[in-house]
């Protein structure tokens, strides 16, 4: 009876193994697609248990914190208000995540790898989250929204030499402090006309009007088909795409040099420059300043926007034969961008020619003070040469100095920069002002929605003034 | 080393796990460690040291193993279910030393145990009415549409626990008996061999029982535990495979028969082919799901003892969390590999038992070890596949860790007799 009885040992054996299989899949292997399942309230109710990390500005603010509310559970607050809504976000079990809450919500909730969390689990550590340092600086942020004026638009500022977000403003804000509330959230989410919950800094697309120009000129510098006093005719009503293109004003300029022309953002002269360097080189160089793709910020991919031409919302190619690219070379045609993407452009002339990937989380530092992980200036790429980058940005001073965007210029510090009107109503006058500028150390863009009457030099310079003093203080 | 040294020594860890175990808890609790894991874990020593001497001056050869095996398994139960309700750990804990009562009077009286096989009728009627006494109006008690616990005044308990050793005895017996002539009788027909017709009508009756318990008591779960002990035993006293395809063919028949008509079967089949179905999940699905999900947090390390979430202000987010779904508990806790530690427990618990029926001399101890060995380790799977999802979840307990009883102090009974079949077993011839 002995061979049968160790054949039923190796069946009950058998058996166990099924066992073992169906405890890792539950536990393991199906582990996350269960906790994905609505049925499933653990996540949630696991996460209220969690005292998330701290959200601080570069300059110490509290801009989110975590406080108890009795039976184990905590609540997210947000001290500042609207004041930092898109960029931070905001972390709610019923209604989930926005902003850097969501991108960094690993960390925030303490989660790391299974290793190190057994470790932890059999040490007893209780459920607390890493803190975030952000690269975000407090006092400009507010003059930007102090600057705003309760106007809809955005602000972004970045630093050039590693690409931290000083500043993304976007206006109207909303308060994430209660936004949990049923009625409220859907009251917000469902306000078409101002869209406050929308970061208009990441996703919303602008026509980029004259600011494109800067791109325009870079790629005419890097290309070496244009120096900064190569000769252009700045003649009135000049065929582009076939179709007659007016300056502004229906100004006819004759011939000037290319720092004129920016200077006093000539259509005609750019738009030529632009047919001349073809949709190819012109799409290359666009590509290189991060164009035509998602940027490599640390926000969720559904908050940000890809900038460029566009056609019933969808990216066209580059080389696509819709695009007009002598009216794209001076920000008209069918471009669509974001703030974010034409601080970018500023910063990365500011920075000799090099793009570096954004970033607005600068430290994850665990709840016993130690830095877990440090977010350093990463290089994307060279977009062009050090010495266009030097000729681009002399011309782009000179903007500032005495051409369109003199209500920018700072006292004491040299400010390069460029204006731009994008005419969304022209019968109405209804326009949206841009300015991208920056100084050695800082680089801005500014939009404004729907201004009537409203030039980027006068509308839009004021603001970036302001916010690069905050910066500068 | 003597075999009684040895189970002594291999008791202290035992001791070691229930200290350990607490003083996790009392850390995740109250953030401080007290002294009382240890008082406790002394307590345990000393009731393991008390079962050990008896084991020691009545059953000197008995296997050192299997005591100390299931001591582990009592004492992760005894953890787990203070980590769940302090309160019900305590009446464990008296139904602990109940159990180690019951061992040790079954060993005592039953020093012959080879008697039974005289009583197999008693003792095999005794069985029936365990088995069917939870279907009697006004004793007989419905939970989750199974019949399976019976109520006296203030005692309740659940008879099939008592009831599946009764039967593994008669079946011992029984097949001891029966097992030549299955065996020289047995016919070739169209080239299956079948056994004689004259022996077939108690192997029918078995499998009628079967059936019956499908019907009746409602329990899948249970028939499954039985059936297959039944076939085990079959199988290990003929060695033919085609009695066991035949049985397991006849069982598969029946089962489908009844999944297809009583609708309590149907549903069981159904939740657990679709427990995430819309209306199912909250329903009738509620538990299966959330065992899934509990497991689904455990991961490879667990969330560690005592951080389970088992309840949301009060209300149990994970239902029966100390008896059926112990399990569930333990891979939220401790993982699956904490899961995979103490099925090994299990399996190496079936081991030393399924070792004793191979060094027995006479058939009906092997049949008897093999059985009680089989049934034990049918009841971990039936539990542990219902809350992993492998097969319909039912309500039987993980054999000395849920909470329950019944479970403990037969599973006792379970373990004194197999450490009485051991102990003959192994003895020197000269003394036997």
């Amino acid at each position: 009876m002995n061979v049968p009885i160790v054949r039923l040992y190796g069946l009950i054996a058998l058996l166990f193994g099924i066992l073992v299989f169906a405890t890792s899949w539950w536990s393991v292997i199906a582990a996350e697609d269960l906790r994905e399942k609505t049925a499933n309230r653990r996540p949630l109710l696991q996460e209220e248990r969690i005292k998330r990390g701290t959200i601080r500005s570069a300059d110490n603010k509290v801009l989110a914190r975590s406080v108890a509310i009795g039976g184990k559970r905590f609540r997210r607050r947000y001290p500042t208000g609207d004041l930092f809504a898109h960029a931070i976000g905001y972390s709610y079990t019923n209604i989930g995540r926005s902003g850097t809450e969501q991108f960094r919500n690993d960390p925030l909730t303490g989660r790391r790898t299974e290793l190190v969390g057994a470790v932890d689990s059999l040490l007893g550590e209780r459920d607390v989250g890493d803190n975030l340092r952000t690269t975000l600086n407090a006092k400009a942020q507010q003059a930007a929204v102090a600057a705003l004026k309760g106007r809809k638009g955005a602000v972004v500022a970045l630093d050039p030499s590693n690409g931290a977000v000083l500043v993304m403003a976007s206006t109207p804000s909303y308060d994430p402090n209660g936004l949990d509330d049923a009625q409220t959230f859907k009251r917000l989410s469902t306000d078409e006309a101002n869209s406050p919950i929308v970061n208009r800094a990441t996703q919303a697309g602008y026509p980029p009007g004259s600011t494109m120009k800067a791109v325009t000129a870079a790629a005419a510098l890097d290309s070496g088909r244009y120096r900064p006093d190569s000769r252009v005719s700045g003649k009135n009503g000049k065929r582009i795409s076939g179709v007659p293109l007016n300056n502004f004003d229906q100004q006819d300029l004759g011939d000037v040099d290319l720092t004129f022309a920016l200077t006093n953002s000539i259509n005609t002269v750019w738009a030529e420059v632009g047919e001349k360097l073809g949709k190819k080189r012109m799409g290359d160089y666009m590509k290189k300043f991060g164009f035509y793709a998602q940027p490599d910020i640390d926000l969720p991919p559904d908050q940000i926007y890809a900038s460029g031409e566009r056609f019933r919302g969808k990216l066209l190619s580059p080389n696509s034969r819709r695009i007009d690219v002598g009216r794209m070379a001076i920000g008209q045609d069918k471009l669509l961008v974001t703030p974010l993407q034409m601080a970018t452009v500023a910063a990365t002339i500011a920075n000799g020619g090099v793009r570096m990937k954004p970033h607005i989380t600068q430290k994850i530092i665990d709840p016993d003070g130690r830095t877990q992980d440090e977010i350093e200036g990463e290089e994307a790429e060279r977009v062009i040469s050090t010495s266009a980058a030097r000729d681009l940005t002399a011309m782009m001073r000179n903007v500032v100095k005495e051409g369109t965007g003199t209500a920018a210029a700072l006292e004491g510090v040299q400010l390069a920069g460029k204006t731009g009107t994008a005419e969304i109503d022209i019968a109405r006058r209804i326009n949206d002002p841009w300015f991208i500028g920056f100084t050695d150390e800082f680089a801005v863009a500014v939009v404004l929605e729907r201004v009537q009457g409203g030039q980027g030099g006068t509308v839009a310079a004021p603001v970036a003034k302001q916010v690069l003093e905050a910066l500068g203080e | 080393m003597t075999a009684r040294n040895r189970e002594l020594l291999a008791l202290v860890p035992a001791s070691l796990l229930v200290t350990a175990g607490f003083a996790a808890i009392f850390i995740q609790e109250s953030e401080q460690l007290s002294d009382v894991s240890l008082t406790y874990g002394a307590i345990f020593l000393g009731l393991c040291v008390a079962a050990h001497l008896v084991v020691r001056f009545t059953l000197p050869y008995a296997d050192p193993y299997l005591l100390p095996l299931a001591a582990v398994l009592s004492c992760f139960g005894l953890v787990v279910i203070y980590r769940l309700n302090d309160e019900k750990a305590g009446q464990q804990a008296i139904w602990f030393v109940v159990g180690l009562v019951f061992f040790a009077l079954a060993i005592i009286f039953l020093r012959d145990f080879r008697v039974l096989e005289r009583y197999r009728y008693t003792v095999a009627f005794a069985g029936l009415v365990l088995l069917l006494a939870p279907r009697v109006p006004g004793i007989g008690q419905q939970v989750n549409g199974a019949y399976l616990g019976v109520s006296l005044g203030p005692i309740s308990f659940q008879p099939s626990e008592f009831g599946k050793i009764a039967i593994v005895i008669f079946l011992a017996a029984y097949l001891r008996d029966t097992r030549q002539v299955l065996v020289q009788g047995a016919r070739r027909i169209l080239g299956v061999t079948l056994p004689p017709l004259k022996h077939f009508g108690p192997i029918l009756a078995v499998w009628g029982l079967a059936m019956l318990m499908l019907v009746f008591i409602r329990d899948l779960g249970s028939s499954v535990m039985y059936f297959g002990a039944f076939l085990a035993l079959l199988y290990v006293a003929t060695n033919r495979l085609s009695f066991v395809t035949i049985g397991f063919g006849m069982f598969a028949l029946g089962a489908w028969f009844f999944a297809s008509t009583v609708g309590h079967v149907q549903e069981r089949i159904a939740i657990r082919n679709d427990p995430f179905a819309p209306g199912v999940v909250d329903a009738e699905g509620y538990q299966i799901a959330q065992s899934l999900f509990a497991q689904a947090d455990g991961g490879v390390f667990g969330t560690g003892f005592g951080s389970a979430l088992l309840e949301v202000n009060g209300t149990p987010l994970l239902p029966a969390a100390d008896t059926d779904l112990i399990y569930a508990v333990i891979v939220n806790e401790l993982g699956l590999a904490g899961a995979c530690g103490l099925l090994l427990v299990y399996l190496v618990f079936v081991q030393r038992g399924l070792k004793v029926a191979m060094i027995a001399q006479d058939s009906f101890s092997k049949l008897l070890a093999t059985g009680l060995t089989a049934v034990l380790a049918l009841q971990v799977f039936v539990i542990v596949g219902g809350v992993t999802k492998v097969i319909p979840l039912t309500g039987v307990t993980l054999p000395f860790v849920s909470y329950g009883g019944s479970s403990i102090v037969a599973n006792f009974v379970l373990l004194a007799l197999l450490l009485l079949v051991s102990d003959r077993a192994r003895r020197p011839a000269h003394l036997r």
